[in-house]
């Protein structure tokens, strides 16, 4: 599972960086997403992978009864989709207005600010 | 677009006037669950946000807009504030900042409700949430027409 | 533990966040939301203040939040550097906000303006002051997103164009520092970074640690502009509001140096590594490329932009030299560069109310219509290139003289050049803006008269404080000093937020 989890971020990152490099501005925004979620994905993997039951601690007892899966790689996960999201929903109105301004959907055309 | 109510479906209009309500309810139920079970103020936020944006499809945004009734920047205002002030009462009584407070109410019939500041953050998060996306959204759809 | 003090660490955050709530409730009332802009900027650099006194006197001061005992809930420290920080956004913030009454105009109010500002505020002071790694990427984001639409209120073609930039390589370099923080977690267990310093201390060698390092390196250098990362910076830095690009001026790459110093004096202390001298090439070539950059330029703006970048290589040049007096050095020169860049920025904004352009070439005779800003003007700009007794010269002549006793003599002899190129740029803007006369069929005019009393006010306070620190260059030298061998004793560090345990 663990090298099938790894080729998967392999991808995606891949996929990630090839979309960022396209001239299209929608494209880069797709690439982001991946990214994003390619980064997700790798803190998954990398805290670890375990199939037990939630961390859940009984009531009175400090310590968990049987071993847990690690919550806070999940934590982790569940607020960096939450900032991806509001991060995304910025990109993605960003391009739109972007292609209202310059009428284009590609980056070749937005050189003005770049000499 | 001539008219924006030619090019609609009647099965999304008919099946999004039940849906509405219910998705609402649905947003508050994934609200107020959320500490003990999967749920909680983010996603509860964005079911309601999606529901608004579902009624945005099949009417339009001046309808959604009057729907919601508030402006979308006072519900992140407010959302804002409510989830700041959820980390002050720990202040007051001499603990650090986001120390929760719980405090259990009996309710006749239900039996014991524990409510608490984590509840009151969540709550924040869910306007906070809403409106985020509501203004994007909104303005996005304003922006197309 | 005092809660008292804990207060201290937490209003910095707490007020601009506050008052991004406050202001984003009355954003139907200009009135309100500039009233609650002046009084919370002023309020955080009050706050900011007694943090760093409280900080000096005491030692280290952390904060608990939710009560969780480190290393398992998120803790706020301040040492002496993260105060500093604080205390310099505090400065920032204040002119800014002030020169804002001046210079934002009603429909950008309108649209958002003061709450965003506040929420960069709280975000720069978010990553200033804590002590956990993700927690540190969490606050990364809410200034980003901050940025991002500030970057773009007004809405033309240049800074759409240079948003999209600024947009896509930010985002790429959260996505590093996100999986170097997934990858450190999974080694180390932890994302505290006291106890990260603890765990990785026996493990340096390990090329695993190497890897993340590098990603952090990586991620960081691009957030601070350095060489060869820092293309978005030029691209988009002169597009916004002035008062935006000020404030952005600043802070922002500044928080990317922050956490390079953090992270390479705590987390991975640099010693001998390949990362030293990585960092010792990627100081030499930012400071070279940029300065190089200003001088092909004829917008003011951009010219202040390279600048950064140029500036931004002392400051890891005093970082990669990595000996106490080096560290001083690139803390003085933070403390120097954050309040001259600001005004520089703020200033160019003045002209361009006198005279209503940012091109050299249409602008001129500035000097002689308002002597005044002339004077002003050079104040900082004088500091900039590093002339005595003006602030610039102390942190130039700090980490010169570490690398000289260092023996990095190519260093030293990229540096000095630096200095001679950036003294040459100033005095281009000096020559073309203020002592040429206006040049014939220049479309330049007089945007609006009046309403400069603020700008002027904040520009004089930010050009007196720079002289201050000039003039009483021994006790800030102090203060440096007492930084750097904070930083260089992590176990001091990791002593405070984790408890004595010897």
């Amino acid at each position: 599972m663990n090298t099938l989890l790894a080729i998967a971020v392999g991808v995606l990152y891949t996929t990630a960086i090839y979309m960022i490099l396209r001239r299209s501005i929608v494209k880069l925004v797709i690439g982001l997403m991946l990214l994003s979620n390619a980064a997700n994905l790798l803190i998954f993997t990398s805290a670890g992978l375990t199939r037990h039951g939630p961390p859940l601690i009984v009531e009175g007892s400090t310590e968990a009864a049987a071993v847990v899966a690690d919550p806070l790689a999940q934590a982790l996960i569940l607020t960096a989709i939450v900032i991806g999201l509001g991060v995304l929903a910025f990109a993605v109105v960003l391009i739109h207005r972007a292609y209202e301004v310059v009428k284009a959907d590609d980056m070749d055309q937005m050189k003005d600010t770049d000499t | 677009m001539n008219n924006p109510r030619q090019h609609q479906s009647l099965i999304l209009r008919v099946t999004g006037y039940f849906l509405l309500p219910l998705l609402i309810l649905f947003s508050l139920f994934m609200l107020l669950r959320g500490h003990n079970e999967p749920g909680g103020g983010f996603i509860g936020g964005l079911v309601a946000a999606a529901a608004i944006v579902l009624y945005m499809i099949f009417s339009d945004v001046k309808a959604a807009r009057r729907l919601v009734a508030v402006d979308p920047r006072d519900l992140l205002g407010w959302g804002l504030a409510i989830a700041i002030l959820s980390g002050l009462p720990g202040l007051f009584l001499g603990q650090p900042f986001m120390t929760s407070q719980w405090m259990e109410l009996d309710v006749p019939m239900f039996g014991m409700l524990k409510v608490g500041t984590p509840l009151l953050f969540d709550i924040g998060v869910y306007l906070v949430v809403i409106g985020t996306v509501l203004t994007i959204l909104l303005t996005l759809a304003e922006a197309e027409d | 533990m005092n809660h008292g003090m804990a207060l201290d660490i937490l209003l910095p955050i707490l007020i601009p966040l506050a008052a991004a709530a406050l202001s984003l409730i009355c954003w139907r009332s200009r009135a309100l939301q500039r009233g609650i802009s002046v009084m919370a900027t002023t309020g955080l650099m009050v706050a900011a203040v007694v943090l760093l006194v409280r900080v000096y006197d005491n030692g280290i001061q952390v904060m608990y939040t939710g009560n969780w005992p480190a290393p398992f809930g998120i803790v706020l420290v301040a040492d002496l550097l993260g105060a500093i920080m604080v205390v310099l956004t505090g400065i920032t913030g204040l002119a800014t906000a002030i020169y804002s009454l001046a210079t934002i105009s009603k429909a950008h109010e309108h649209y958002g303006y003061y709450p965003l500002m506040h929420l960069l505020l709280a975000g720069v002071n978010g990553a200033f002051l804590t002590g956990d790694i993700f927690n540190l990427y969490v606050w990364f984001e809410v200034m980003l997103v901050a940025s991002f639409a500030l970057l773009i209120l007004g809405g033309e073609r240049a800074q759409m164009e240079g948003a999209i930039k600024y947009v896509t390589l930010n985002l790429v370099s959260s996505a590093m520092f996100l999986s170097a923080v997934g990858l450190l977690y999974g080694l180390a267990g932890t994302l505290n970074m006291a106890d990260l310093a603890e765990k990785l201390a026996p493990h340096q060698d390990n090329p695993m640690v190497q890897i993340v390092a590098m990603l952090f390196l990586v991620a960081f250098g691009i957030k601070a502009g350095a060489f060869p990362l820092f293309f978005w910076l030029p691209a988009s830095y002169h597009t916004p509001r002035v008062a935006v690009s000020s404030l952005f001026a600043g802070l922002l790459t500044k928080v990317g140096v922050y956490a390079l110093f953090r992270v390479f004096t705590l987390i991975f202390p640099l010693g001998d590594s390949l990362i030293r001298d990585l960092l010792l090439g990627m100081a030499g070539a930012t400071m070279l490329v940029g300065v190089l950059g200003a001088a092909a330029q004829f917008e003011f703006r951009r010219i202040l932009s390279f600048h950064i970048i140029s500036q931004i290589g002392y400051m890891l040049m005093g970082l990669a030299l990595f000996t106490p007096l080096a560290i001083i050095g690139g803390v003085f020169y933070i403390m120097h560069h954050i309040i001259v860049k600001s005004n520089l920025f703020l200033i160019s904004g003045l002209v361009y109310r006198l005279q209503g352009s940012y091109d050299l070439k249409q602008l001129g005779g500035v000097y002689r219509q308002h002597p005044w800003v002339g004077i002003l003007f050079l104040i900082p700009a004088l500091s900039l290139a590093g002339l005595p007794p003006l602030s610039g010269f102390f942190g130039k002549f700090i980490v010169i003289k570490a690398g000289v006793e260092a023996e990095f003599w190519w260093l030293v002899a990229v540096a000095l050049v630096v200095g001679l190129l950036t003294l040459y740029s100033m005095i281009k803007i000096w020559a073309e803006v203020f002592w040429k006369e206006m040049p014939e069929g220049s479309t330049a005019s007089v945007q609006q008269r009046g309403g400069t009393g603020l700008m002027v006010g904040t520009v004089v306070a930010l050009a007196s404080l720079t002289v201050l620190i000039g003039v009483a260059a021994e006790p800030v030298y102090q203060l440096a000093s007492a930084t750097a061998s904070q930083l260089l004793d992590p176990p001091g560090y990791i002593n405070a937020v984790l408890g004595d345990r010897s």
